[in-house]
């Protein structure tokens, strides 16, 4: 099958609505289709992917974990807005300390997330095949 | 009055709206991701002279959800659900901004 680059682009926080679960199903099946998958976290979106969420009190499915296992699926490019961030009083600091295991390097660990300003971003979607918001 | 807000100001509108109308007396309430709008941010203008006058509250559930207990801004007050009853009970009408 043909590789298309994917770019899912995640510009809401995670409970409020269903955008966010939504699209990290869809960013799922992209990879299991082996699809070159990437993600940009922008608006509101930069909190899905926040440290340190506790639903508890809520009673809904953290599912910021399985953000965790993107580096699984070989889903390494996350793009975080750094405009959003800081509007939002956020600094990569404050984010999951996501990563993944480069299989060219002798499998070590590298972050996933490379905060970009909006320009860079610009340059980053114009290169998909497919973009798709949620 | 009660007012609660569950958006956050980045996304809509709401929060505006709320202050726009919102009298001398009545509190905000921040639920599900009105809650955003209790973090330090580049919108927490809008409501720091309402929170230093202690009427502004966010639920706790909805703060830990996202993240964000350790990044509110000054003079939040937390509450747990029973103390969303309290408030309801307190001050009467209640506008939902939804």
């Amino acid at each position: 099958m043909a590789t298309k680059k994917f770019m899912y682009l995640n510009r809401r926080s995670s409970f409020g609505t269903v955008y966010a679960i939504e699209s990290l199903e869809v960013v799922l099946i992209a990879a299991a289709f082996e699809q070159d998958v990437s993600l940009a976290f922008m608006d509101d979106g930069v909190y899905q992917i926040v440290e340190g969420q506790e639903t508890d009190g809520i009673g809904m499915k953290n599912f910021s974990k399985t953000f965790h296992a993107l580096g699984d699926y070989d889903i390494n490019k996350l793009y975080v807005s750094k405009e959003s961030l800081e509007e939002r009083g956020l600094s990569e600091s404050d984010l999951m300390p996501l990563v993944y295991e480069d299989e060219d390097d002798d499998w070590e660990e590298k972050p996933s997330i490379r905060v970009v300003t909006n320009d860079e971003l610009k340059a980053i979607m114009s290169e998909q095949d497919v973009c798709l918001s949620f | 009055m009660l007012h609660t807000v569950n958006k956050s100001s980045f996304e809509r509108n709401s929060l505006q709206s709320c202050l726009n109308t919102i009298d001398d007396t009545s509190v905000i309430l921040f639920i599900e991701d009105g809650v955003i709008n209790a973090a330090n941010n580049a919108n927490s203008s809008m409501i720091a002279d309402l929170a230093a006058n202690g009427r502004v509250f966010a639920l706790q559930g909805d703060v830990e959800a996202r993240g964000i207990s350790s990044k509110l801004a000054d003079n939040i007050k937390l509450v747990d659900y029973a103390g969303f009853v309290d408030l309801v009970v307190e001050h009467g009408t209640a506008v939902s901004w939804v």
